[in-house]
């Protein structure tokens, strides 16, 4: 690793006196798609080891935002970022930084499951790792064992691990993609609507993982259904037309919100 | 992780090799279409476009009767092939979800790769024999073949862009299926039929192969159904295997005049299926 | 019955026509081959139409044919895969709209023609370039054997690669095309480079695809007739054996395109050649219907891709 940590932490750091509790901070972050913006002058801190939910309407920006802190954004064509964006005091937008070096610090889950469906369990939980060139089979195979247990999910397939990603139900495949995105190590995991294709059921188990995880990891989770932002989340941002309305605890948010359109859309007035 | 710069240089060498693999494709094409206009646009003259071949072995004369051929052959083909070709293609949009759909769908896919020399066999053995001659119907028909798998597949795929609504519309006005399809489907998904039709009549203009055992090849003009008849792909091979400079000269010139018309009519369609579906 | 069903029925008895022409085609075939199949047929290696001492072996033919489809698979696919990876997944917008247009022109152009440009120039490329260099340095190796000529099997199966590689490029592009995004967000999201996307989120997904689009170029290969008769030198006989790349061989489609015309009908020398045919048929059906299921499988599991 250390040619880019290296790399990474001799950029000049821009810190402040609380900045060892937050994790992610941006700076007058906007984001388009072609000519459309899709994120406005966005200033948001996000705080370690806690569970940050972003909500708001569809079409709101939630997604850009996250898919913004590990520079997936940039990925569709035509898409356009300015602005800053700190990850430990350095920013990831900065020419020196290698966008693949970030997203290996930031992992990410998708809304609908996305296991490599050609591979099995353990090669899709190992992926990233043989990517970093592990090869070790033993170093491998604890790993793989270990992710699978944060993901609440070794019990249930200790003993089908050649079997293809794809052979598993929903619920298991999200949590399958959960634990392929811990085994890289990361930092923060950003969470894209992860329940939002599954029964509740399944979706109650993922939730109840996520919160299991936040001793070890920054999450931020993006999510429509505000009951479980509700439940998740220590602090709440809600999103409207690009622009970052309110942002704060999670129970003021939705107990006692300053702003009206944050309270009207809690109340479910439109959505 | 220590061997990430392995990894980033894996990366520039996956792009470099694609960068690669796109020159190799097209410097051939490149050299094809320099030679063929270096070497053809000499042999172009009034003869050249007016006359037959002389006597084997001395210059001068054209390659009238192969461009007549050539023409022929796509005229009757295409009054055989079209027809079937769209006839087969509103069959498979609109009623082909079936079994028997999907069969006919594999078959035309199946046809559409088939070796041309195969088709002039069977068109060989079922027109050729039992009329006793080589015959430009023998060519059409081998041609109508390799045709009909082209056009079906585009009619089915424009028809099949043409959305419900516009069917619903016109069935609620009590016209009857049929008619819809006829008057009103296919007449909203023209520009794809006709982009078909173009693109696969540039393929059999192109066609060598089957017209060997069908219409033979000749040094005169076309002179009855039941007489060979030349055509331009005919002539440029025998021409190319002919031990003389100036026959090969003539066989360059009759290369530029098909691959005019047949990289025309390919752009033409591209042309018209841009402007009509944004591609 | 209404009117409408009358129309459904005639378009559906028109669009059977193609079931009717590969069936009627494999009987015909079948029907004039009849008195040369045999054993001997394909295992023999003498070709003699004299009348009196007719011998008709078709073996060497037949390898001609795997060998030139071989060399044009070695040198075709990874070239057309190439294309395919840049154009679905590294080129910018303008520039893949223009180089498919281009790729496809390649398809555009007659098998004659490629012919007259493999006779009169690419074969010197090949004799000077490649023949040559490998004649002297490996000239010890039994498949390098023999002086450098251009008109050959080498020379055949590399315009055969080039030949392929529109049909492989293109089926191989569709092919990535339909690998849903979300693939490939996956793995960007481990923090892998743009080539470990394409090889872990891309290829594996769609090699069965990719697999499909190899056959079908192997279907062109083994078909394509013109380009190759008027470069591969036209051996008969035992001595078509391709047992040097820089010899002069046969492959089966070369065969018939070259003594079609001259088989004397009292002889049973049209019939070997149609016998000819029928195998080729058999094999370019195998071929085509394995490769359109490949393809269709994998074009069929396309889904929606995320936001």
């Amino acid at each position: 690793m250390g040619r880019e940590i290296i790399s990474l932490s001799s950029r000049v750091r821009k810190e402040d006196e609380t900045d060892h509790i937050y994790k992610i901070k941006t700076e007058n972050l906007n984001a388009w798609f072609g000519t459309k913006q899709a994120l406005k002058d966005i200033n948001i801190k996000i705080r370690k080891n806690a569970i940050t939910a972003i909500i708001g309407p569809s079409g709101c920006g939630k997604s850009t935002l996250i898919r913004c802190l590990n520079r997936m954004h940039e990925l569709v064509p035509s898409a356009k970022v300015s602005g800053k964006v700190y990850i430990d005091g350095i920013d990831i937008y900065s020419k020196n930084v290698d966008p693949v070096i970030v997203r290996r610090k930031v992992g990410m889950v998708f809304q609908k499951p996305n296991p490599f469906p050609t591979m099995s369990i353990y090669d899709n939980v190992a992926a990233g790792l043989k990517l970093n060139g592990i090869r070790d089979r033993k170093k491998l195979d604890e790993i793989v064992k270990k992710s699978l247990e944060q993901a609440w999910l070794w019990d249930e397939v200790k003993n089908d691990l050649d079997k293809p990603g794809s052979s598993l139900s929903g619920g298991q495949q999200q949590r399958l993609c959960i634990a392929r995105a811990l085994a890289v190590e990361p930092e923060v995991l950003l969470l894209d609507e992860p329940t939002s294709a599954l029964d509740p059921i399944a979706a109650s188990k993922i939730e109840q993982l996520i919160v299991s995880l936040k001793k070890d990891y920054t999450i931020v989770i993006v999510t429509h259904n505000m009951q479980q932002a509700a439940r998740v989340s220590d602090y709440t941002a809600f999103l409207y037309l690009g622009r970052l309305i309110e942002y704060d605890e999670t129970a003021k948010i939705f107990s006692n919100p300053k702003e009206e359109l944050t309270e009207n859309y809690i109340a479910g007035r439109f959505g | 992780m220590q061997r990430y710069w392995i990894r980033k240089l894996k990366d520039k060498m996956a792009y470099a090799f694609c960068l690669t693999c796109i020159v190799l494709a097209i410097v051939p094409l490149g050299s094809i279409l320099f030679e063929v206009t270096k070497n053809g646009l000499p042999a172009l003259n009034i003869d050249f476009f007016t006359k037959g071949p002389g006597a084997i072995g001395e210059p001068g004369g054209g390659i009238a009767n192969s461009i007549q051929g050539t023409l022929i052959l796509i005229g009757l083909t295409s009054l055989i092939g079209v027809p079937i070709g769209v006839l087969s293609g509103i069959y498979l949009a609109e009623f082909g979800n079936t079994q028997f759909g999907r069969i006919i769908r594999l078959t035309n896919n199946v046809l559409m790769q088939f070796p041309s020399i195969v088709i002039g066999i069977f068109a060989f053995l079922i027109v050729v024999l039992p009329i006793g001659s080589f015959s430009p119907l023998a060519g059409a028909i081998a041609l109508a073949i390799i045709m009909v798998p082209i056009i079906t597949r585009t009619t089915e795929e424009s028809l099949k862009l043409v959305p419900n609504s516009i069917r619903e519309a016109s069935m609620a006005l009590g016209i009857r299926r049929w008619r819809t399809i006829v008057s009103v489907v296919l007449v909203s998904a023209k520009g794809g039929v006709v982009t078909g039709i173009m693109l696969s009549i540039a393929r059999i203009a192109g066609e060598t192969a089957p017209l060997i055992m069908t219409i033979l090849g000749s040094q005169w003009f076309f002179y009855g159904f039941t007489n060979p008849m030349d055509a331009l792909t005919l002539r440029i091979w025998r021409l190319a295997l002919l031990p003389y400079e100036y026959a090969h000269q003539t066989g360059w010139g009759a290369a530029l005049v098909l691959i005019i018309l047949v990289l025309s009519l390919n752009v033409i369609a591209r042309f018209l299926t841009r402007s009509k579906y944004k591609v | 019955m209404s009117v409408d069903d009358v129309f459904k029925y005639f378009v559906g008895l028109i669009s059977f026509l193609s079931v009717l022409t590969l069936f009627l085609m494999v009987l015909e075939l079948f029907r004039y081959s009849l008195p040369v199949l045999s054993l001997k047929f394909i295992f023999g290696i003498n070709w003699n139409p004299v009348a009196g001492s007719e011998e008709y072996g078709i073996l060497p033919y037949i390898l001609g044919t795997i060998v030139t489809s071989t060399i044009a698979m070695i040198v075709g696919v990874p070239i057309s895969l190439g294309i395919a990876i840049y154009l679905s997944e590294m080129a910018p917008n303008f520039i893949r709209k223009t180089l498919s247009f281009v790729i496809e022109l390649l398809a555009a152009v007659p098998s004659v023609i490629y012919g007259l440009w493999g006779l009169f120039i690419f074969r010197f490329w090949v004799k000077d370039f490649i023949e040559e260099p490998l004649s002297k340095y490996l000239g010890f190796l039994p498949i390098f054997e023999g002086e450098p000529f251009g008109l050959d099997i080498l020379t055949a199966g590399l315009i055969l690669a080039i030949m392929i590689i529109p049909t492989v490029s293109s089926v191989s592009r569709e092919v990535l095309m339909a690998v849903p995004n979300s693939q490939r967000e996956a793995v960007y999201s481990l923090g892998a480079t743009k080539w470990e996307v394409i090889k872990v989120g891309v290829l594996s997904y769609a090699k069965s695809g990719l697999v499909g689009a190899s056959i079908l170029g192997l279907g062109r290969a083994v078909g394509e007739t013109m380009a190759v008769t008027m470069v591969i030198g036209n051996a008969v006989g035992p001595s078509a054996l391709p047992t040097s790349l820089f010899k002069a061989g046969q492959t089966m489609a070369s065969l018939i395109a070259n003594e079609f015309n001259e088989a004397d009908p009292t002889t049973l020398h049209p019939n070997a050649l149609i016998g000819v045919g029928l195998i080729l048929f058999v094999l370019a059906l195998t071929i085509n219907l394995l490769a359109q299921v490949m393809v269709w499988r994998i074009l069929k599991i396309k889904e929606g891709t995320v936001e």
